[in-house]
């Protein structure tokens, strides 16, 4: 038993829910109260767009690339779902497939011409910014009642965001680590070369993941709206930050394809309770950004330690 | 003599042909009018884009995946020391600019430590200590903006004939830089490491120490961008550095320099600060949205990346 538990294998892999579960405690502590299904409603409602945007910048991270341009790209879809979905649901369906079918010709693009994902992703934050600021150029639009309705369901017992937070992990699961096909995606991240020489386009590979990640911020940007009930060009900004850093929180590796769904989204639900944790803890706003940094330099700490151990 | 067909070989010289281009069709749309002031204010702004854009080149030429995300925290955190300590008081700028650079260098040690102590890629490296630096900076100005002591900021403004001396002074400092790339050996390692690690440390270059020295470099850089930019816009806000995130690294790609590492020029580094202010300027003067003008921006980068494309496989 004991072996167990100090493997370094297991350690590395219960680490995203141990620190969840320190984190949850910890909150309990301070403020009890906020162990009731209207706390964790509370405390959680934020997860989900945070959790859907951490799966999208997943898929990019299981490619050895990073993508800095997710946060204004769920503003934009965000921009889109408070306008043109609410206007015309047609005509906004259409955007929000196109902007999928953009994010899979990006893959394309950085394939085709081997080109550093940070850059091009960079340089696209600010299409997606500019886009969105001409759709709604002031902070507004209002989101359709469909999704408002579903993102504020009363389930029964446990709160809808727990819920709808292990239907993603689960599902993302299925097909990222249970399927054949989904072993070919992360083998892309792990060897292309070897993933190539057995026949594999690895051009397809990596449209499918640019093209599953734009899908997945489309989901968020979508439960975002459902949310705040309008939209903003920028209402999305941090979320290129919470979505590396819930990957990374979630035991995802940046080279490798080495990726857990499970840990992203634990990872993402960790930095949702973070800010309620710094909230309880009475520490001034100011520091509210450095201690989510801090907290993400502790756990890579933590996991640099489990590493060596494994040696 | 350079011969005008072995100038068009240089990697940065397009960025230069872009900028006179865009100048070009800015002043026939205005029909020649303030083509000198639009020159001069190009000058200015370029100049704070040069000073990281340097140490970001340093640091994207050790490799692909080193890359400094923590710039723009850094100039608002050496902005707001600097104004601090000069409390408004000439007296104090020396020793201000000291606490500034002093607070880069640690900035750097700690990005670099990051690195190699946690053994994670620089971009998530300097990521995550950007939160800390940034709130830092936060917590120290409570979001007041304090004024520049009055020379720092006639220093940081005064124009001869039109021309900054600020933009004069990071000329030479470019040249400098340049020679120190090309000709010192802390350059030359610099490319080698870039060009291949493993060769590199086989030859004996200390390749840990210059990886240091690099992520120092651009953030001592970084922190004197923040110096000078609070004197030259009147105080340190916490949001001065956002912008030179893209800036810092469309420079360095704009300007010719591999993203791939190894390969670096400084001189395209203000050609490509002088082309990113004057394409802004011309999509201003054309009566475009800030929409399309940020749609620009980021086209322009990807384009230019698309057509210098990544490392040859």
């Amino acid at each position: 038993m004991v072996a167990i538990l100090t493997n370094p294998k297991f350690l590395r892999s219960a680490l995203p829910g141990i620190s969840f579960l320190v984190l949850l405690f910890a909150i309990f502590y301070l403020q009890p109260r906020a162990m009731s299904y209207f706390g964790m409603n509370l405390m959680l409602q934020y997860a989900v767009p945070i959790a859907l945007a951490t799966i999208a910048q997943m898929f990019i991270i299981t490619v050895n690339d990073l993508d800095l341009s997710i946060g204004p790209f769920v503003g934009l879809v965000a921009c889109i779902t408070a306008t043109y979905l609410h206007q015309s649901p047609l005509l906004g369906a259409l955007a929000l497939i196109a902007s999928i079918a953009a994010y899979g010709a990006l893959g394309a693009l950085i394939q085709w011409r081997n080109l550093p994902s940070i850059v091009v992703t960079l340089g696209m934050s600010f299409v997606w910014l500019g886009i969105a600021v001409m759709i709604l150029p002031t902070p507004g639009g209002k989101a359709p009642e469909w999704i408002k309705a579903l993102m504020s369901v009363k389930t029964p017992y446990i709160p809808f965001p727990v819920i709808a937070a292990a239907v993603i992990a689960l599902l993302v699961h299925l097909l990222l680590m249970r399927s054949s096909f989904g072993t070919v995606l992360r083998g892309a991240g792990g060897n292309p070369k070897a993933v190539a020489r057995a026949g594999w386009s690895l051009m397809k590979t990596k449209v499918i993941m640019y093209s599953m990640a734009g899908f997945f911020g489309v989901l968020a940007g979508l439960s975002l709206v459902g949310l705040t009930t309008s939209a903003d060009a920028h209402i999305a900004d941090r979320y290129t930050l919470y979505s590396i850093a819930g990957v990374i929180l979630g035991g995802g590796e940046f080279v490798g394809g080495r990726i857990s769904p499970i840990g992203a989204v634990l990872g993402a639900l960790t930095l949702a309770l973070a800010g309620s944790f710094l909230i309880f803890m009475r520490i001034s706003p100011d520091w509210q950004i450095g201690a989510q940094g801090a907290i993400l330099i502790i756990v890579l700490a933590l996991r640099a330690l489990i590493n060596r151990r494994e040696g | 003599m350079i011969s005008v067909q072995q100038l068009f070989q240089k990697p940065w010289i397009w960025s230069y042909v872009g900028a006179i281009l865009i100048w070009l069709a800015t002043v026939i749309f205005t029909s020649g009018q303030g083509g000198g002031a639009i020159i001069s204010a190009a000058l200015s702004f370029a100049t704070f884009t040069v000073i990281v854009g340097i140490g970001q080149m340093f640091v994207i030429s050790t490799g692909p995946g080193n890359v400094d995300l923590s710039i723009p925290a850094n100039i608002a955190l050496s902005g707001v020391i600097a104004m601090k300590v000069m409390a408004v008081s000439n007296g104090m700028i020396p020793i201000g600019i000291a606490a500034a650079l002093a607070s880069g260098f640690l900035v750097g040690v700690f990005n670099y430590s990051l690195i190699r102590l946690l053994k994670i890629p620089p971009i998530i490296a300097t990521l995550s200590a950007s939160f800390l630096v940034i709130s830092s900076a936060i917590a120290l100005s409570h979001g007041i903006k304090i004024k520049p002591p009055t020379m720092l900021a006639d220093v940081a403004t005064v124009r001869y004939f039109g021309i900054p001396l600020l933009a004069v002074i990071v000329i030479g400092f470019a040249a400098l830089m340049s020679v120190l790339l090309s000709r010192s050996l802390y350059g030359r390692s610099v490319l080698a490491i870039g060009q291949n690690p493993r060769a590199a440390w086989l030859a004996g270059i200390p390749v840990e120490k210059v990886r240091f020295a690099t992520y120092v470099l651009s953030a001592v850089l970084a922190s004197l961008c923040g110096v000078l930019l609070a004197g030259f816009s009147g105080g340190a806000a916490l949001n001065m550095g956002e912008e030179y995130l893209l800036a810092s690294i469309a420079v360095v790609v704009i300007g010719g320099t591999s993203v791939a590492g190894g390969k670096a020029n400084v001189p395209g580094i203000w050609g490509a600060a002088l082309f990113m202010f004057l394409l802004v300027t011309m999509l201003n003067t054309f009566g475009a949205s800030a929409g399309i003008r940020l749609i620009m921006t980021g086209l322009i980068i990807v384009g230019v990346i698309t057509i210098a494309g990544g490392d040859e496989v």
